[in-house]
């Protein structure tokens, strides 16, 4: 267990804060500036044009990108050039991508105990009866033993939460979990992320899907251009948009 | 509800129809099916007559052979020699043994439901070198020892193919991953012994290897012949494995690595348990030609002073003793190793249809 910061006696810490945040690709500067605390427990959404940088900022979160100014800590660890560091964070953070990336050549059920077994250690059996109970709460337990190809991309989007969810997580990144998805099967998953955001999970979340923004976000963020541009509870973001940009961008995307 | 009782159409095979359709539409095709046909006839029935029908199988001595047909009696009667080359007779039972478990290590692959074939396998790959190790040079464990200039024929070049395959595979992949390293250090390293073995033929790489290499060695640092030529192959054929391998490394999309990186797995996890087995098994074919490639290349060290099968035979076919024998000799080596460079590429694609796990990138 980790022990709260020194610096903030009595204060419930974020469990990730991102402190004057500035990325660089060679000459292109896609993030600028960013700020964020995130509680634990707290459930972010993410919205904002395409190119804004919304993937690159929760990638940098897990180090799947490098940021070159400023400061990210997620759990008491900050993010620099350490490995070490740097695998930690990632054990205690999960993440769904847009193209599930599923392991093609693992089933289902040693997708998800690839990492338990070889990062945790967790003796095969246990890890086994844990994935299980992980791929009956994303409702797919039939499906174990088939491989990712033989599955529908909903059924493999679950599956890819499934196993994000194994390593038991802190933290669960979102990259568009939906986007890739043909429209009847966008709801099966957001079910499951729905059940999850309500057991309490820490979640950052980029979407474009407005309804489940309202239903479970404790706070929905818009960026542009590389910076957060507005942040505000779903209510309030929706009926009240201070900032212009928000208001086009809301306007565009609840037209159709 | 009739779709239970649909079933897929069979494709009808009617000779007759598929011969009127494929080899006699139009007088052009006429013409052709004829011709080929006349050719076949005429060339196939004189290569019967040579190969079994004149051939001469049995007897003790070059004068039951009466030139007629092929001298399968020549094989016959040095096969030993082509075998095990100068390996001393009351010792081959050595080589045997080492046939045997080669046999019993792989001929099981093939069979689908033969109980514990992996185990057997991975005996055949990881047991079978040690055991060799020991059993062939001997010199230990009370083995009386025989010098490997004695070493020839099947069982040396089997000795040099299976080496060469074996260290090659494991060198070949760090090395393409040492080449794609984000460490500058290890990329150089990497980049400059592939592209330098690369671009150097066989027969140099032996050529140095026995002749240039004992020169820069220290006085009295006196490798065999034998095993400097494996080095040499074994560097040589791992520049090759790892550009294959990097092939593979590369078309894996960037999302199974970051998946990977996500699950924290770190750099050698990840790539041993979910870029490799990937990549590998999308350049089986690769790397199996590399393999049966090399198999055939191990003929170069004749060059060198080695006897291996084929060198056992070119120097057999010179012998006096037996007259005009060349072609036997020659179909023979061919058909040793047609025999294990079949085998190798039945074996990959057996392979690769039980790792076939139904997913297209
Ligand atoms: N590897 C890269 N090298 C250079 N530029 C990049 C790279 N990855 C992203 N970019 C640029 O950075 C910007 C932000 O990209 P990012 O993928 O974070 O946007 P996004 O908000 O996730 O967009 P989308 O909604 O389309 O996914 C884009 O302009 C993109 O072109
Ligand atoms: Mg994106």
């Amino acid at each position: 267990m980790q022990t709260p910061p020194k610096d903030q006696p009595g204060k419930k810490p974020g469990i990730i804060r991102v402190e004057g945040m500035h990325k660089w690709y060679g000459d292109f500067h896609v993030l600028k500036d960013l700020n964020l605390t995130v509680d634990q427990g707290e459930r972010i959404v993410i919205c904002g044009p395409s190119g804004s940088g919304k993937s690159t900022f929760i990638r940098c979160i897990n180090r799947l990108e490098e940021h070159q100014q400023g400061k990210i800590i997620v759990d008491g660890i900050e993010l620099t050039d350490d490995v070490r560091h740097i695998d930690t964070v990632r054990r205690e953070v999960g993440m769904v991508f847009q193209h599930f990336n599923l392991f093609p050549h693992l089933t289902v059920l040693e997708n998800c105990c690839l990492s338990p077994i070889w990062v945790r250690k967790t003796p095969r059996k246990e890890a086994e009866a844990s994935a299980m109970e992980y791929l009956e709460r994303v409702k797919i337990p039939d499906q174990a033993n088939k491989f990712p190809g033989q599955l529908s991309g909903g059924q493999q989007q679950r599956v890819a939460i499934a196993r994000a969810l194994c390593m038991k997580p802190k933290i669960m990144l979102f990259d568009e979990p939906t986007s890739a998805l043909d429209p009847e099967m966008i709801k099966e998953v957001l079910d499951v992320m729905i059940e999850l955001a309500g057991s309490g999970m820490t979640m950052l979340c980029v979407t474009h899907e407005m309804g489940f923004a309202k239903t479970v976000a404790d706070r929905v963020i818009f960026m542009d251009g590389g910076e957060i541009v507005e942040q505000a509870p779903p209510h309030e973001f929706f009926t009240n948009p201070q900032e212009a940009r928000t208001q086009k961008f809301l306007q565009q995307i609840l037209a159709h | 509800m009739t779709e239970s009782t649909m079933k897929a159409p069979k494709k009808a095979l009617r000779p007759v129809k598929w011969m009127r359709e494929n080899l006699f539409s139009g007088w052009f095709n006429t013409v052709l099916t004829l011709g080929v046909a006349y050719l076949l006839v005429t060339s196939v029935g004189p290569l019967l007559n040579w190969f079994f029908l004149d051939a001469n199988f049995v007897g003790s001595d070059p004068s039951a052979c009466t030139g007629v047909g092929a001298c399968w009696l020549f094989i016959s009667q040095r096969l030993n020699f082509f075998i095990y080359g100068f390996y001393p007779d009351e010792l081959q039972w050595r080589v045997d043994v080492m046939f045997l478990l080669l046999a019993v290590s792989f001929v099981p692959q093939f069979i689908e439901r033969f109980p514990g074939r992996k185990w057997l396998g991975l005996f055949g790959i990881f047991g079978l070198p040690i055991v060799g190790y020991f059993l062939i040079p001997g010199g230990s464990f009370g083995l009386e020892e025989v010098q490997s200039s004695k070493w020839g024929g099947l069982m040396l070049t089997l000795i040099l193919a299976y080496i060469g395959i074996i260290a090659s595979l494991p060198i070949g992949i760090l090395l393409a991953l040492g080449r794609r390293s984000e460490m500058p250090i290890i990329r150089g390293i990497c980049v400059v012994f592939i592209e330098v073995w690369r671009a150097v033929p066989l027969i140099t790489v032996l050529f140095m290897a026995s002749v240039m290499l004992p020169l820069f060695l220290p006085e009295g640092v006196n490798f065999e012949k034998l095993a400097r030529a494996l080095i040499g192959i074994t560097l040589w054929q791992s520049a090759y494995m790892a550009e294959v391998i990097r092939g593979g490394l590369q078309a894996i999309p960037r999302g199974q690595y970051e998946a990977a990186d996500a699950l924290g797995l770190g750099y050698w996890r990840k790539m041993g348990l979910v870029i490799l087995p990937q990549a590998l098994k999308m350049v089986i074919p690769g790397i199996v030609n590399t393999f049966i490639s090399l198999f055939k290349d191990t003929t170069l060290v004749l060059i060198i002073g080695l006897f291996d099968i084929l060198g056992t035979v070119q120097s057999t076919v010179t012998d006096p003793a037996w007259q005009n024998v060349a072609i036997e000799g020659y179909v023979f080596v061919a058909f040793c190793f047609w025999v294990f460079c079949f085998g190798i590429s039945r074996y990959s694609q057996n392979l690769e249809r039980k790792l076939d796990t139904g997913h297209k990138t």
